[in-house]
Order: structure tokens, then sequence, then C-alpha cells
């Protein structure tokens, strides 16, 4: 083997010259297999955890910049080695347990929480050789392992005796099951359109991303999976100023930390996915010959996406949480449950035409859809205006309002 | 295939390993000098009274409720979008039934109010 085929997919590579040591070690097969997944495992799982150190310094850095501060500067150029420090500094503080807890779920929270956003790394195709695992029921996994992280976000709150961390664990749940009933549904689309659930399948038949046949879903399904991460503009669970910090509030030292990890790296975790399901996942030119140009485009497109949620989170304000709920039920779950019959129905009755004509319905109804949700959205806040103006409703504020009309005319 | 859940399975003990193994040697790296005033619940800020697991709102088992309908209803779809190659034109109205009737129920949720919040 040459360095040329070794540099084209090395992690093939590697994984090849490690199943011929394990089999003239005169290991049996099925246990070199074993072997293999365990150490493919252990590596994506460590270096997902590392690659959050990145993202936490760049996180804060773009916050920064977005604030008009400078972010961390101190460490190192940039201050890039700012979270390797926090890091270590972490590591060793004080683990404070209060008196009260309930321990079995204090103590399992954060664990169940990051690994719930870990085991997402199982099911990406990084390139056309290189996957954790080609499941065929890889999207459901995906929704099962996000209905896991509410289970930590309970268990957190629950076990750590403090009214504040139960509150916010409710609202948190709540905005998490809430949000995951339009994505599910627009995760739909993409199974509809590759007619499999294994996300290689996803990527293979996305000659054309899906993002150019559905806008529409793909707006949908990222504002979903903002909320569902709980940032900013949903971090109601974080709430600062009413919540005291959420419901990660008991915790100290590293089990905070995890807390922390788990939440930066479920940022980047749902840009992978995104832009798996949307943008074509490792696809682009000359990916099929040279693989590691398509773990390359991967995450190039992903920190895209979430450069994108960073933008996001950096400028704007945070909603009520009666106004976030609504956001989700009274608009993206009808008009995703629409949107997903829309497409059923069209797009098989222009099936004889051909793919391409399929594909093109679909963007017309996609576009179709925005429009008109749109435009209700904007006649339906025209219409609360007009309510809220006249304070007739209010007449306990009447007499000494100084900037109610009766008064300024008299 | 069997292969693949069996990374699957592994990649899962791992996931729950990677950061227990972190806690832990975090755990015997940190320093242990708990007295009763740092032990007590933080709260607010405040002295804490009254017992902590409270009544909740029935707006949130509301919210569940409906969440599990539509989460159990995706499930049933998934099927449907994956065969939705072969199926006929009957096939999909008869999806789109489904659908409308959840979609019904749904809008019965919407007027009885246990969408909004109070």
């Amino acid at each position: 083997m040459n360095l040329i085929d070794f540099l084209r997919d090395p992690i093939i590579a590697i994984s090849d010259w490690i199943t011929n040591l394990f089999s003239n070690w005169g290991m049996a097969t099925d246990w070199a297999t074993f072997l293999l997944y365990l150490i493919g495992a252990a590596v994506l799982g460590i270096s997902a955890l590392l690659m959050t150190l990145f993202f936490i310094w760049a996180e804060r850095k773009i916050i920064g910049r977005l604030q008009d501060r400078v972010g961390p500067n101190q460490i190192g150029p940039w201050g890039i080695f700012q979270s390797v420090a926090d890091m270590v500094k972490i590591f060793i503080k004080e683990h404070i347990i209060p008196t009260g807890v309930d321990p079995i779920p204090y103590h399992l929270a954060p664990i169940v929480l990051v690994a719930s956003v870990l085991m997402v790394w199982a099911i990406v195709p990084f390139s056309n050789t290189v996957y954790g695992s080609n499941l065929n029921v890889a999207v459901i996994f995906l929704l099962a392992v996000g209905g896991l992280g509410e289970v930590g976000v309970m268990m957190a709150g629950w076990g750590s005796n403090n009214k504040y961390a139960l509150i916010s664990a409710f609202r948190a749940s709540a905005q998490m099951i809430s949000y995951e009933v339009p994505m599910a549904i627009i995760l739909l689309i993409p199974v509809l359109l590759s007619s499999s659930m294994s996300m290689n399948d996803i990527v293979n038949a996305q000659n054309i991303p899906y993002i150019l046949v559905l806008p529409f879903g793909a707006l949908i399904f990222f504002i979903a999976s903002i909320a569902e991460n709980g940032r900013a503009p949903f971090d109601l669970a974080e709430a600062e100023s009413e919540l005291v910090a959420g419901f990660n509030i008991e915790y100290s030292g590293l089990k905070f930390g995890m807390f922390y990890v788990a939440d930066f790296l479920r940022a980047f975790t749902s840009a992978l996915i995104f832009s798996t399901l949307f943008l074509g996942g490792w696809k682009g030119p000359g990916a099929e010959a040279i693989p590691v140009l398509g773990a390359f485009y991967l995450i190039a497109k992903s920190l895209i996406i979430w450069f994108l949620g960073v933008w996001i989170r950096g400028s704007f304000p945070r909603y009520r949480i009666d106004q976030m709920m609504n956001i989700n039920w009274k608009f993206l779950t009808p008009i995703s449950l629409v949107l997903f019959m829309l497409v059923i129905l069209f797009s098989k009755l222009v099936e004889p035409v051909g793919q391409n004509m399929q594909y093109l319905v679909i963007l017309i109804i996609n576009l179709g859809l925005f429009f008109l949700s749109f435009r209700i959205l904007n006649n339906q806040n025209k219409k609360k205006v007009v309510a809220e103006v006249g304070s007739r409703t209010r007449p306990v504020a009447k007499p000494d309002n100084l900037f109610s009309k009766d008064v300024s005319r008299g | 295939m069997l292969n693949q859940w069996l990374y699957i399975g592994i990649f899962v003990v791992i996931s729950l390993a990677l950061p227990a193994v972190a806690i832990l040697l975090a755990r015997i790296l940190s320093p242990k000098k708990p007295n009763k005033i740092k032990n007590s619940a933080y709260e607010c800020g405040m002295e804490t009274y009254d017992k902590t697991w409270v009544q909740f709102r029935i707006q949130y088992y509301l919210y569940a409720l409906v969440f599990l309908i539509f989460d159990v209803e995706t499930v049933f779809l998934f099927p449907i979008a994956v065969a939705y190659n072969q199926a006929t034109l009957f096939m999909v109205i008869e999806a789109i039934i489904f659908i409308s009737i959840l979609f019904g129920g749904f809008l019965y949720v919407w007027r009885k109010g246990a969408l909004s919040w109070y």
C-alpha cells in the first residue's frame, strides 16, 4: 500500500491494517470484528467529546464578537486553549452534593444526557466508506435517542431537590417533546424521497440536496432542531432571570461540565444531522473517489449550519413560554402535517412523468405553503395589534393612565 | 445486519461509559471538604422551605398526551414513507385519510384549549 492510497481513505486503511493484525495473531473473525468495533466506537466517542472543546471556544468567541466583546483571548493565540484550561479546572473542582437529593437520578442525569447526544454519532455516515453503523432504522433510532435526552433533563430536575430545577425540567421537557413532533413529521419526507430509513441510503439518494427540493421542510426542521437543543431564542429552560440557572442549578464540578458539554455538542450534532438529511451529507465533487474529501465536505456543511445556529443565538431575544408553545403547536405542527399530506398526494399524482417532475412539484408545494403560511401569520399579527390598542379591556389602568386617549384629550 | 446492531450496542455502552469514567476520575481527583452549609440546597439563594417535589400543572400532562399521540402516529407513518414508491394512488389516499383523522383530533384538542398556555 502506498501513501496516496492511505491518504485517500486513512480510516479504512487503518481498520484494514488492524483486521490483518488480528488475523495474523490467529484471532477468530468474530472476536476481531468485535474488537475492531470497540476501537472504532471508542475513537469516535472520544473524538466527538474532544471536538466539543473546540466548539465551546469557537461559540464563545463568535458570540463575543457578535455582542461587540472580545471573547476568550488570554490563553494561546485568540484564546484557543481557553476551553482546555476550563476543562482542567473543572476536573479538579469539588463535587458538592446537596443534602436531600434523590441519588440515583441525580448522579445518572449528566451521564444519560451526554450519552443521548453521543449516540447520534453512531449512525452518521462520514464518507461513503466510513460510517459507524449502517442501521436500516436509523431515523427511528434518531428519534428514540432524542427522547433519551428528555429523560436526562427530567432526572436532573427531579433529582436535585430544588423547586426551580423542577420547574425548569418540566419546561425543558415540554419544549423538547413538543418540538419533536414537527421534526418527526418533516423527517418523513427525506425517508419518503429516498424510500429508506438508513442514513447511508438517504445520502446516496441525494443527487440533488433535499434542501433544494423541500426548502420549507428544511426550515421547519432547522427551527425545530434549534428549539429541541434548547438554545436561544428558545432557551426557556435556562432563563437565568426567571429560573436561577435551569435544571442544572444544583450540580457542580464535572457533573455541571457534562451538562455544558452535552449542550454544546448537541448544537453541532444537530447541524450534522441536518446536513446529512438535507445538504447531501458527504456528497460533493470528487467525494466518491476520495472518501477523505467526503468527510471534509460533511464537516464543512455542518460548520456552516452550526454557525447559523450560533448567529441566531447571538441575535434574537428570548421568546415567552406561551409564544414558544404556540409557535410549535399552532404553527409548525399543522403546517408540517399539511406539507406531508400535500407532498404524498401530488408527488404520487405526477409519478408517471418522472422523478424530476416529482421534485419540481414538491418544490412548488413547499414555496406555496411557505408564502401562504407567512401570509396567514402576518394577518393574524395585524389583528392582534388592533385588538390590543383599545385599552377598554383594562378598566383599572384607565383613570390615571397618562398615555390613554381620554386623559390626553381632557 | 447483525453487525450493525452490534456496533450500536457497543456504541451505546461506550457513550454511557465515557462520561461515567470522566465523572469518576474527577471525583477521585477533586478535593472533598463537605460541610453542612455548603451542602444545603442552593435553590435561589434564599433558605428553602416546604416540600420540593410539588404538584405541577396539568398543562404539561396535556402536552405530553398530545405528543404521545403524534409520536405513535409518526411511527405508523414511517412504513408508509418507506413503501411510498411501491404504493398505488389508492394507498396514498388511505394514508391521507389516516392523517386527516388525526388532524381532526388535533383541531378538536386545539378547540378545547389544551394547546394554549394559561
